[in-house]
């Protein structure tokens, strides 16, 4: 006799919880009923991420990198469930490598970024790179779990907190990576992962006042609309790629902040 | 010294009589011409239409220059597309950094002439072109040319390009620097380059011609079109245009960056700011008041990073404020090219208008008010150093960037909530701190939003030293190894 199994109800993850869409509205995607996000929504993620990012900028680059090479970690032990929700085996084992290539980066971005800058004059001066605050991803629909995982470690190691917008049609990776971030000791809120529609989400959030960088790499062909809402804060503006792995992929969600301060008796 | 026997309004002491000879710099050295047309391919091409521009400190018309139409602009950026693809590009960076070596060296050599060009068509001090503007214009050329040949160090592993033709349009309130700003990094890094100079402030660009002749510069490798915005909308509409670097209001800086969505030209924006300059009790109080009157006297205000908000520390609010109107009572208005002057001419009409509505705001909104007695000229564009006390966060001379004269004193009582009120602006572009407790300066320096922070000292430049802000103050740094980066692809990108 064969046991009934027990389903899931795919919902969103706001402020480290797990929320139904406000509205109540679902939609069809990959055969399951998946949270269909209301601007409300996307509203209240951008309030979570900006009450939680102060807290992750200040944690030591030591904790942000240990951080999130136990999300590495809590991935690897779910393969199985991961591998059901994307490209398969190798396309987890290469996000999971790629959490970890991230992790690493956390202490050391600002030697390689800043640096001390050889003034004329008696003044130390130097230049430390600093987390532009809340970002706001459109998720890429391929590969679904890599191109999310390559979207989201590069703002979340620099300091940032994010509000992502999963993949329309490929959602279901997103949702298993937010189990993973709520047991990876993430702060709650520093992610903050939206399922819905990309037209829907994608001007609130591009317009949104209280956002800082808005990275374009899902935007499938809105781009133009979403970067013109987009200045209204002078936001970053980031067309990224699917499947890029580099420190200047961290670098586009950073500022620069350059201190002077007078030598002398 | 008989300094304090004197006593102006509000009780402040003032000295009783410091006078000065006239010691005027020599304008002689400065010959212009009657009439200027747009520098495109390395000859001067005859404007369809012109306009005068004028020395703000009399109105006196200096020379007439061109108003360059779309055409125009579309001349220009043929040429800087022709000389891209043609030498610029595959020069060896060796080369480029020997033009731009000879460039700072005519700039050392010719400083005095551009000095007094700058106080004449703009406004400001002699001294201030002379010892600021000028030595940090050639600085640049200096520094950048060393870059041009030893980009793959800068960033390894990315094999930067130039990027092409890059369109650039400056402010006024630093012409010519802010032009060395720009084209610096642009030719080290073997790009070509289209700039407008501000409406109001052509002629230092226009005699930077005749520099680029004396260097030989290969012909539309540098291109200048005159004109207002409409010649500015003209560059950024360009087409064939891969760059936009801009200095300005953040007002035209968003109208730039909406223009441009979709198109995917590379963008950088230095826009306005409101920045907070904190001074804590336990200051070095007589320096602070040095740097206060610095961080907002210096060019008139008229400088996107100025100190215009002053919080102090409540327990100190009484002697530092009294402290502060009795240096502004010495503090030198007037003809910008005599070399005592400390704040010049206002840059234009239209700044004065629009510094004189924010500070009837002010007195509107309850702000009290303070200018130290002093003289101005019949003539011209002036408006005496000015300090609001009593001020309100909400208040408009609080929020508002004035870009004159005009200090909004506001005050504290702990560091958290001096960092509070601080970051309390959409503007992200600088920060001063004043305490003589280290821990406290990097404590502060954390938390500020703002792409500079000055800590004891303000209004500092370098060209080591990148610049540039934070939330609405604008993207992308110039100065710096950094500043190279937005005159540059990569191919991992």
């Amino acid at each position: 006799m064969s046991r009934l199994p027990v389903r899931k109800t795919y919902k969103l993850y706001v402020g480290g919880a797990f929320p139904r869409s406000e509205s109540g509205r679902t939609y069809e995607a990959e055969g399951q009923n998946v949270a269909r996000a209301s601007r409300k929504d996307a509203r209240d993620a951008v309030r979570a991420a900006r009450a939680a990012q102060r807290g992750w900028a200040k944690a030591t680059a030591y904790n942000r990198g240990q951080v999130l090479y136990r999300l590495a970690e809590m991935v690897e032990s779910r393969i199985p469930a991961f591998e059901s929700v994307c490209g398969g085996r190798a396309e987890v084992e290469a996000a999971i490598d790629r959490i970890v290539w991230y992790a690493g980066w956390a202490d050391k971005l600002p030697q390689v970024l800043g640096g001390t800058n050889p003034v004329a004059g008696p003044y130390f001066n130097f230049t430390v790179p600093e987390p532009t605050g809340v970002v706001a991803l459109l998720a890429p629909d391929e590969p679904p779990l890599l191109g999310l995982v390559s979207r989201l470690l590069p703002p979340l190691v620099g300091g940032n907190a994010v509000v992502a917008v999963a993949s329309e049609p490929r959602p279901l990776a997103a949702i298993e990576l937010a189990e993973a971030l709520a047991t990876s000791d993430l702060p709650g809120g520093v992610v903050n992962l939206l399922t819905g529609f990309r037209n829907e989400l994608g001007p609130w959030l591009a317009a949104h006042m209280d956002v800082n960088a808005l990275d374009l790499t899902g935007a499938d062909g809105a781009s133009a609309e979403l970067e013109a809402l987009a200045a209204e804060n002078v936001k970053r503006v980031v067309r990224g790629r699917a499947d890029a792995q580099s420190p200047w992929e961290i670098a586009s969600f950073l500022e620069l902040k350059t201190v002077w301060h007078p030598i002398g008796t | 010294m008989s300094e304090l026997d004197r006593r102006a309004g509000d009780g402040v002491a003032v000295p009783a009589e410091w006078t000065y000879a006239p010691a005027p710099e020599s304008r002689e050295i400065v010959r212009l011409r009657e009439r200027y047309g747009h520098f495109v391919g390395g000859e001067w091409l005859e404007p369809a239409e012109s306009y005068e521009t004028i020395a703000p400190r009399d109105e006196e018309p200096l020379a007439a220059v061109g108003q360059a139409t779309a055409a125009d602009v579309d001349r220009a950026v043929s040429a800087a597309r022709e000389a891209y693809a043609g030498a610029w590009a595959s020069l060896p960076g060796s080369e480029r950094a020997k033009y731009l070596f000879r460039i700072a060296r005519i700039l050392q050599e010719r400083s005095r002439e551009f000095a007094v060009l700058e106080s004449l068509n703009g406004g400001k001090p002699i001294k201030e072109s002379r010892d600021v503007d000028l030595p940090l214009a050639a600085a640049h050329f200096f520094y950048y040319a060393g870059w041009a040949d030893k980009l793959e160090y800068a960033f390894p592993n990315r094999r930067p390009r130039p990027v092409g033709v890059a369109g650039q349009i400056i402010p006024w309130n630093f012409p010519l620097l802010m032009l060395s700003w720009k084209i610096a990094p642009a030719l080290a890094c073997g790009n070509t380059v289209v700039l407008k100079p501000a409406e109001t402030t052509p002629l230092t660009a226009l005699l930077f011609c005749d520099v680029l002749r004396q260097a030989e510069l290969p012909p539309g490798v540098v291109n200048i079109v005159t004109g207002d915005g409409r010649t500015g909308a003209a560059l950024v509409e360009h087409p064939d245009v891969d760059k936009i670097a801009f200095t300005g209001s953040t007002e035209v800086g968003k109208a730039i960056q909406r223009r441009l969505a979709g198109s995917g030209t590379k963008l950088t924006l230095e826009l306005g700011g409101k920045a907070a300059n904190i001074v804590f009790d336990d200051c070095a109080l007589d320096q602070a008041v040095e740097g206060i009157v610095n961080g907002i006297y210096f060019n008139q205000g008229h400088v996107c990073c100025a100190g215009s908000r002053l919080f102090v520390q409540e327990s100190i609010y009484e002697p530092l404020v009294e402290k502060l109107k009795r240096r502004l009572t010495t503090l030198r208005v007037g003809d910008p090219l005599d070399k005592n002057t400390d704040v010049g001419a206002i840059n234009s009409r239209m700044q004065l208008e629009k510094i004189e509505e924010l500070v009837a705001s002010g007195r509107e909104e309850g702000a009290e008010i303070y200018q130290p007695p002093c003289v101005l000229p019949e003539k011209g564009y002036w408006f005496a150093p000015t300090v609001f006390t009593n001020v309100a966060q909400s208040y408009r001379i609080a929020q508002e960037e004035i870009f004159g004269p005009v200090l909004s004193v506001l005050t504290f009582r702990t560091p958290d909530e001096a960092v509070e009120k601080a970051n309390n602006t959409p503007y992200g572009l600088s920060a001063g701190i004043w305490t003589e407790k280290g821990s406290r300066i990097l404590w502060m320096a954390q938390r500020l939003r703002a792409g500079v922070v000055w800590a004891n000292t303000f209004n500092r430049f370098d060209p080591t030293s990148p610049f540039g802000g934070y939330k609405e103050s604008g993207f992308g740094r110039e100065g710096g190894l950094h500043g190279l980066e937005p005159y540059l692809s990569f191919e991992d990108a």
